[in-house]
């Protein structure tokens, strides 16, 4: 009997057209538990270095979190991974929404994609029903008017649908793959599914999810519940309001974007703004979101409301969360009616809010400085918001231009040339970060960015307060109830740190503390990956209702699988290691792992390259970033260590990407099932 | 007439559609509370509340289980409230042969919400959040019968409003005597 978990995964081979419900070995679930877990697993075993992320070869795999589909407050989210074509790494996306506990009903844990299909086609999943459908009627539909589309066709309002719009279609480098009020956006995934040509994947499930010790998890999910209630009540003091409360930040709720408009850069992540937000800005932004907004919505089973429902006037309905808010707002160097009426039309085409107006800014910026000419921009308007709705229809259409910046910006200079690099300024790892120039650096922040293989800062941070508090009655005041730091150190360096003098950064934290500060945020991050636990209610905000010492007993009586704080940890770092892995594998080394140059303008050479030694020396990788075989083996990776030395991977300096022997035949299932 | 009265308390669940943030919990508590051994699976489709969401359209309609009926409606109904439609029978309770709700998604056997009978309040309501569901209780005061009247007494009594009292009488005098 599987708990928590169905058991199977849909194994569909675009190429031939053929679907497997397939059986997985329930000792992987003990190993890497579910989710980004046993992916990063089948990526490893299945996609060799070798693979292009637009091979046939590639796998595009949607994963339910191992506790996704129990009552869990807040677990829905979908884990997709692949190979992105753009940092050409393991691609991290997850969204959240209704589509992952869609699956656990339908009988699933994963979807595998592999192959390719001749045709644009659609995945509908309905119980035991498993078709693979055409979809040349929903060619360059947008990604919502497409989930509308089918649920008619099918006659299935209650069926979930994640799909792709023109951008993934047209293989985009940053393309999303949207979901009703949700997407998985960063790292391409989008344009690996147009590539697999597939539109669609449809899901409407009508069965059981069954857990192991049912009053235990009851129990489990109502403390949470009342913990929920307690921390609404008891906003976090002395932060910023977005930061005081759970859930992502409170984008769609709030009004005041004075800190976003200030602090973050504008255009091509260049200009800060520093008296942008005057009483006239906020009574016109809080007027064109009153407006368009017709609700706050939540995802699958959470009181969170980190959604809203746009309505601008003429457009169609469209939903959003999160900072996408602002992204082209302040790219475009405009107001929020211009940011949200771009929105609604990027969202259709399938885009990632972060990458695209950074792209479109960029490319503004190289017709500037005349690296690019204005005949490369045959018809553009005048005005700036007209400019970007050209370059967004030039993009998603890759036509002249738009083929070129469709590569992202790194790619983009690559073509370019001719100093355009320069300007793909704001790139880790080949990919746009948060839009974010500030003056000291912090050593906290300098380990997130530089080994952070989620490659967005939200995906890493979390947990530990961002800037130290004034007073030591207000530390004390924090700390009293902080009942979810996995160690007591972690209060004691919250007490000490100071925001000036001796104690204060970048010299305090001192290296040793921020490099287990780090591991304990990034590890919270990995856990909620493999369970399908939003990062909102958990790794993400302060005092979370999900933590290190509650999540065992989630994973006990949910999945059956004896749990506890060190097993769970020792898995945590088992599959993130797995995912280092996978990118050594793919050629990443120590050089890759640096922030924006201009992120921080103080640096500090020595205290980085220390911080960065002890960092990789705490995770048990060598100075290159890459695994030793000790720490391979003592989390039973042997068979990582035995690759890497067949392929050279620690032999000397050579930094060529390894190319392993093709072992389709080691496919990580348990058989077949009828 | 006996002119005594007793009292029942009625439990009525308040649903602010507004408040509705669509996202299902209801359907995840409903289903676990009443899934047997208590609390050991969950399934929406086994739920006795459902969320009628179609967020375009900005529909959430929480719905809970009524009554099974064997035949559906001749007619149907369909809603426009402030400009925005509602499915045909949106607002209806019914476990009904004319569609899929409220129905085990197994045996096709009726669902009907019982207010989570023996818990302090409707679970549905505990754990929504949003407030979108509130209970309230009020005390009625209804006559009291004045015997308790069994089944043969119910179902010969409309028998015999439906037939009339001679045809039923001639009715049953036949087949008695034809034993």
């Amino acid at each position: 009997m599987r708990y928590a978990e169905t058991g199977y995964v849909l194994e569909v081979d675009l190429t031939k057209g053929n679907i497997e419900r397939v059986a997985t070995d329930p000792r992987d679930t003990e190993l890497y538990l579910g989710g980004l877990g046993t992916n990063a697993k089948m990526l490893w075993d299945r996609v060799p270095a070798d693979v292009e992320p637009f091979s046939p070869d590639n796998l595009l795999i949607f994963a339910a979190g191992l506790l996704c589909g129990t009552p869990a407050t807040g677990c829905n989210r979908t884990i997709v991974s692949t190979i992105s074509p753009q940092t050409r790494l393991m691609a991290f996306s997850m969204m959240g929404g209704f589509w992952a506990p869609e699956l656990k009903y339908a009988g699933y844990d994963k979807v595998v994609l592999r192959g390719k299909s001749e045709k644009l086609v659609y995945l509908y999943i309905n119980n035991d029903k498993v078709e693979i459908r055409d979809a040349s009627h929903l060619k360059g539909k947008g990604a919502i008017e497409t989930a509308e589309i089918i649920k008619k066709e099918l006659n299935e309002p209650r069926a979930q649908v994640a799909a792709i719009g023109l951008a993934g279609e047209n293989r985009v480098f940053y393309a999303s793959i949207e979901q009703g009020r949700s997407s998985a956006s960063r790292g391409g995934i989008g344009a690996v599914m147009g590539d697999k040509r597939v539109k669609a994947v449809v899901v409407r499930g009508t069965k059981d999810v069954v857990v192991a010790k049912p009053q235990e998890y009851m129990d489990l999910c109502s403390d949470v519940l009342d913990y929920i209630k307690h921390r609404e009540e008891n906003p976090i003091p002395d932060v910023m309001p977005i930061l005081a409360g759970l859930g992502s930040p409170q984008e769609m709720k709030v009004h005041d974007e004075k800190w976003h408009t200030e602090n973050f850069n504008w255009g091509n992540a260049r200009t800060r703004r520093k008296d942008f937000w005057t009483e006239e800005v906020d009574h016109a932004w809080a007027e064109t979101m009153e407006k368009a907004r017709t609700r706050l919505i939540s995802c699958y089973n959470c009181p969170m409301k980190c959604g809203a429902t746009i309505s601008m006037e003429g457009l169609p309905t469209y939903m959003m969360k999160c900072f996408t808010k602002l992204t082209y707002t302040m790219a475009a160097y405009s107001d929020l009616d211009f940011g949200l009426r771009i929105a609604q039309k990027a969202t259709e085409y399938g885009l990632d809010g972060f990458s695209a107006p950074q792209v479109m800014a960029f490319a503004l910026e190289l017709l500037e400085k005349g690296i690019l000419k204005q005949s490369d921009f045959p018809g553009m308007p005048e005005d700036n918001e007209g400019k970007f709705f050209y370059l967004l229809d030039k993009i998603v259409n890759r036509d002249g231009i738009g083929d070129i910046l469709a590569d992202g910006t790194y790619w983009a200079a690559e073509k370019i040339g001719n100093g355009a690099h320069d300007f793909a300024h704001n790139n880790i790892k080949k990919h746009e970060q948060l839009p974010l120039k500030l003056s000291m650096l912090n050593p906290i922040y300098y380990l997130m960015y530089c080994t952070g293989e989620k490659i967005n800062i939200t995906q890493i941070e979390g947990q530990f307060p961002q800037a130290p508090y004034p007073t030591v009655e207000q530390r004390e005041a924090f700390v009293k109830d902080w009942i979810q730091v996995p160690d007591d150190k972690f209060k004691d360096i919250f007490l000490q740190w100071e925001p000036r003098g001796e104690k204060s950064m970048p010299n305090f934290p001192t290296v040793d503390m921020c490099c287990d500060i780090v591991d304990w945020q990034e590890m919270m991050h990995y856990i909620d990956d493999a369970l399908g636990q939003c990062a909102g209610l958990s790794s993400f905000p302060l005092k979370p209702p999900y933590h290190i010492h509650n999540y065992p007993k989630f994973i006990s009586a949910g999945a059956g699988i004896e749990m506890d704080k060190e097993k769970l940890t020792k898995a945590a770092k088992r599959y993130r290691t797995l995912v280092r892995a996978i990118n050594i594998r793919r050629g990443m080394r120590r050089v890759d792992e640096q922030p924006p140059a201009n992120h921080w303008k103080n640096r500090f050479p020595e205290l980085e390259k220390n911080l960065l030694d002890s960092y990789y020396q705490l995770k048990g990788w060598n100075e290159d970033g890459i695994p030793t075989r000790e720490t391979l083996e003592d989390l039973g990776l042997g068979y990582v260590a035995a690759e890497f030395e067949r392929t050279g991977v620690y032999g000397g300096s050579s930094a060529q990407p390894a190319s392993a022997p093709r072992q389709q035949e080691t496919l990580n299932v348990g058989g077949v099932q009828p | 007439m006996s002119t005594e009265t007793k009292k029942r308390t009625v439990k009525t669940i308040n649903i602010d559609a507004d408040k509705c943030n669509g996202c299902r919990a209801c359907e995840v508590i409903c289903s676990s509370f009443h899934a047997a051994p208590r609390y050991s699976s969950n399934n929406p489709a086994r739920s006795r509340v459902r969320v009628v969401r179609d967020p375009l359209r900005d529909i959430y309609i929480p719905l809970y289980a009524g009554d099974y009926t064997e035949s559906e409606c001749m007619g149907r109904d369909k809603f426009i409230i402030d400009g925005k439609e509602y499915d045909e029978c949106g607002f209806c309770r019914t476990s009904c042969p004319s569609r899929d709700l409220f129905r085990e998604p197994d045996s096709g056997l009726p669902l009907k919400c019982d207010l989570c009978d023996g818990e302090p309040e409707p679970l549905c309501v505990k754990w929504c959040l949003v407030g979108a569901l509130s209970v309230t209780e009020r005390e009625v005061e209804e006559p009291a019968e004045e015997t308790k009247r069994g089944e043969l007494e119910i179902g010969l009594e409309s028998l015999a409003r439906r037939f009339g009292a001679d045809k039923l009488l001639d009715t049953v005098a036949q087949i008695t005597k034809g034993r």
